[in-house]
């Protein structure tokens, strides 16, 4: 094995470590369902303070406490909708890294879709009439 | 038409360039709050000197700014003369100390002067969360409805103030 490869697998080993070592912060789940959401929902939340970082990645301390909050929210039974719309309700869509499909969002979603459609519509456009014109010249 | 149809895409150039433009100076930092235009959310905080229990009740009835702020936060430190001149030009502050302790505290403003009107302990951060704060220090301004009109991450000072103290009376 080469040696650039090597490094690599251990950066890994040890990153893959602290992930771990994060999420062991505090809590035992009482079943690993709760366990598998927790982790799903920190991964699927943005750290209000960080910008570019999710609830799992982050150590800021505002990131902390939102973890905690998840964790107490799956033990308390919170379903993850409950989770979601309680951090939408504080820290705004902005935490959520799968953005929701609403009017404001739409364009986004669908505008580059719509823009290639026209797009395409105006390419078959021009090579028709630029047939039918050298269809008329041919005659 | 057709000669109209050619300007499209110049069109659209410039469209774009401007939008660009504009985006340009706009603070990426920057993280709109959700609770704009909402009321200050229920809440039942300690006071720093009085340790009486305070509610939404007790919360002034003119405009006021709220201020999360805690010993352990260096930038706290450069805010809070700022803050102390402001409380002297007659504005209203209530600080909520966020994640601190009471003794801590009550050392500080003794020390640097209590630009506040009310201190509100938040010792776990839980009114801090329900306002969606970052960290401290981070400001609210509250209007003479109850309603708030801005929030401010980070430090209150000469520079930023001119266009914050413009909530106050929104």
């Amino acid at each position: 094995m080469n040696r650039g490869l090597c490094f690599i697998l251990v950066c890994c080993a040890f990153f893959a470590f602290q992930l771990k070592a994060e999420a062991g912060d505090w809590q035992s789940f009482s079943s690993s369902l709760h366990e598998t959401r927790y982790q799903h929902l920190i991964e699927e939340l943005r750290c209000p303070k960080c910008l570019n970082q999710n609830l799992a990645d982050s150590t800021s301390g505002i990131a902390v406490d939102l973890r905690h909050q998840v964790y107490q929210m799956i033990e308390g039974d919170k379903t993850d909708q409950e989770i979601i719309d309680y951090m939408v309700a504080r820290y705004g869509e902005f935490v959520l890294y799968r953005p929701v499909n609403n009017l404001t969002t739409y364009a986004l979603w669908y505008g580059p879709f719509i823009l290639l459609l026209i797009g395409g519509v105006a390419f078959f456009l021009v090579i028709k009439r630029s047939r039918s014109r050298q269809g008329r010249r041919d005659s | 038409m057709a000669r109209v149809l050619r300007f499209i895409p110049l069109l659209i150039f410039i469209g774009l360039g401007s939008v660009f433009y504009v985006q340009l100076d706009k603070n990426s930092q920057y993280v709109p709050s959700a609770l704009i235009g909402k009321t200050v959310p229920e809440f039942t905080l300690v006071d720093l000197y009085s340790n009486e229990l305070i509610r939404n009740a007790d919360l002034p009835k003119t405009s006021y700014i709220i201020n999360f702020w805690g010993t352990w936060c260096p930038a706290c430190h450069i805010e809070h003369p700022f803050l102390v001149a402001l409380a002297k030009q007659g504005v209203t502050i209530i600080g909520i100390d966020y994640k601190d302790e009471a003794v801590a505290a009550r050392e500080w403003l003794e020390e640097k002067q209590n630009p506040y009107q009310r201190v509100l302990m938040d010792e776990l951060g839980d009114f801090g969360l329900d306002l969606g704060v970052t960290g401290a220090p981070e400001s609210f301004i509250v209007n003479a409805h109850g309603v708030i009109t801005y929030r401010h991450q980070g430090v209150i000072n000469a520079s930023n103030w001119q266009e914050i103290k413009r909530y106050l009376n929104e």
